[in-house]
């Protein structure tokens, strides 16, 4: 089956059994949002993904392929790119050195530059700041170089950690309209991760709720959002 | 004001070597966050597979990139034999820092102890590849001698030559990156591991040519690099321990100084002045002069 079919995953932390028996499908070129309050497991669930963190038990397969128990960096050559919580970018390298690392195992060197000036136009701000130290950047600047540096390496899979995370709301609204915008134009599957419920589901395909590792409740975006009893409990608005 | 001038350019000279042991060390750290006290023993095996080679060809400029290539590889074969196992058993508790650190001092014993084994305790001399007497203008005969040139100019080549790497390629972009944030660099696609190990062949390489620059104008025994490992640590704290050029300016800064008090105040304090200007610097600067900059955190 192609997309990412996740079943009867659980992943622990030593004795905190931080993801159970999570079940869920992600369509190819579907952007799908996992919502859920702190401690829920989101980043562990990423994390397994990437390949950071190994399962304790079940599966998980995209395009038909077991993906557990492979190196980070191997999946990034698969194309399955993690751009994990906390504005992943090195803050001691420039802009410049911070996308390139994105295309650094690549091959093409023709598409690596092709790539990047894409990511450029989708976020200029970036453009304006090639040679300056990414520690000089701002908690917005930083999400849009960390995504930008993810797009260098042409993902299929593209897993993004909660990049609302400490933005405000009108810098949230650009990163949501570029997410939304990189899956329409390339065709991308997206896998979401975040805190903010509304924000995501709006732009999302589906959505996949869970509460301390387990599902709560998954189906498309806007029947999640018009679920009055979801709404009260887990959307908080 | 001449015998100023000659003193600069034999500290100099000193401290180049200085600097190439502090940019040993620099790359260890590094790449992993270990201190590497086997660094001596690493450029020691390697000065002696150069002094074999040099028995054997009398010829040293063989025998110098055949140390280099030996220290490069005895680097990288510690850092997988030994320091790639290391961090992954003892990757938490109270042992996870310091394990890596106590067996580099164990590794340093045991190389030490091996190289006696082979070669015998007795100090060695090199054939010296250029002249040891002083440079002569007109009746003036200096203390810097074509040897001490060759150190300072090796070193320049050996710092510009890493510089580019670190600088220009992507094997130095993916060193730095690996260096700061393993996790991203992983995440961007690089194989942290091997890049890790190429930084300790790095180091290998450079800490080999330490021993044979130095080696020529003294003794080969199997502790005779151990000055040279103390003196490699002031310097790297000196410069911050995070970088090339701190490790550079390290060097110069001890060497510099410890010329001028043995020329100027007595030779017997030349190992006590080292220590004087590590703690110096600790007390008064504990970042290092060229101290890594603060990271801004938003
Ligand atoms: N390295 C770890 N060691 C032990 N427990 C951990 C570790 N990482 C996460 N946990 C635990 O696993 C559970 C899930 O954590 P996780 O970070 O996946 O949640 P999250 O949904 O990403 O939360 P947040 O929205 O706050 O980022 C929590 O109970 C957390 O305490
Ligand atoms: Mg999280």
């Amino acid at each position: 089956m192609s997309g990412l079919v996740i079943s009867q995953l659980n992943i622990s932390h030593g004795a905190i059994r931080a993801v159970n028996d999570l079940s869920f499908t992600v369509q190819p070129g579907q952007l799908a949002a996992v919502i859920g309050s702190n401690g829920a497991g989101k980043t562990t669930l990423l994390r397994t993904l990437s390949g950071l963190k190994s399962a304790h038990s079940g599966s998980v397969e995209w395009n038909g392929e077991s993906i557990l128990r492979k190196k980070p960096e191997d999946l990034v050559r698969s194309g399955i790119v993690h751009v994990s919580d906390g504005k992943s970018v090195i803050p001691e390298l420039t802009v410049k050195e911070n996308l390139a690392l994105g295309g650094i195992w690549r091959k093409d060197k023709k598409d690596v530059a092709l790539a990047t000036e894409e990511a450029i136009d989708l976020f200029p701000r970036l453009g304006e700041r090639l040679q300056q130290s990414a520690d000089t950047l701002s908690g917005g600047e930083r999400q849009m170089l960390a995504i930008g540096r993810a797009l260098i390496a042409r993902p299929k899979l593209l897993l993004l950690d909660e990049p609302s995370l400490g933005l405000a709301p009108l810098v949230i609204d650009q990163i949501f309209q570029a997410i939304k915008s990189l899956r329409d134009r390339h065709n991308l599957t997206v896998v979401l991760v975040e805190q903010n419920a509304m924000g995501a589901l709006r732009i999302a395909d589906i959505g996949i709720i869970i509460n301390l590792g387990k599902l709560v409740a998954s189906g498309p975006a806007h029947e999640l959002i018009d679920n009055p009893s979801l709404r009260a409990a887990y959307l908080g608005y | 004001m001449g015998r100023l001038l000659n003193t600069i350019l034999i500290g100099v000279s000193g401290g180049s070597i200085y600097s190439l042991m502090a940019l040993a060390l620099v790359l260890v750290w590094r790449s992993t966050r270990v201190v590497n006290f086997a660094q001596a023993g690493q450029a020691i095996l390697s000065t002696y597979i150069g002094y074999v080679v040099i028995t054997h060809t009398d010829n040293y400029w063989i025998a110098f990139p055949v140390a280099l290539v030996a220290g490069a590889l005895a680097g990288a074969l510690i850092d997988i034999l030994m320091v790639r196992t290391l961090m992954k058993r003892a990757h938490s508790g109270p042992v996870a820092g310091i394990a890596p650190v106590i067996a580099t001092l164990g590794l340093l014993g045991l190389i030490r102890a091996v190289v006696g084994m082979i070669w015998g305790g007795d100090l060695r001399q090199f054939k010296l590849p250029v002249s040891n007497h002083g440079f002569t203008f007109g009746h003036n005969t200096i203390p810097f001698a074509p040897i001490n040139l060759l150190i300072v100019v090796t070193t320049v080549v050996v710092m510009l030559i890493f510089s580019l790497i670190f600088q220009r390629t992507n094997l130095g972009l993916s060193l730095r990156a690996s260096a700061y944030q393993p996790e991203i660099a992983r995440l961007a696609g690089i194989r942290v591991d091997l890049t890790r190990t190429i930084g300790w062949a790095f180091a290998g390489a450079a800490g080999a040519v330490a021993g044979m620059l130095v080696t020529p104008t003294n003794y080969l025994s199997p502790n005779s690099l151990d000055l040279l490992l103390v003196s490699g640590f002031v310097a790297a704290v000196i410069g911050g321990l995070e970088s090339l050029v701190g490790a550079a300016v390290g060097g110069l800064i001890l060497g510099i100084s410890l010329a001028l008090v043995l020329e100027y105040v007595s030779s017997s304090l030349a190992f006590p002045v080292a220590f004087v200007v590590l703690i110096a610097v600790l007390l008064f600067k504990p970042s290092g002069l060229i101290g890594a900059k603060r990271t801004r955190h938003a």
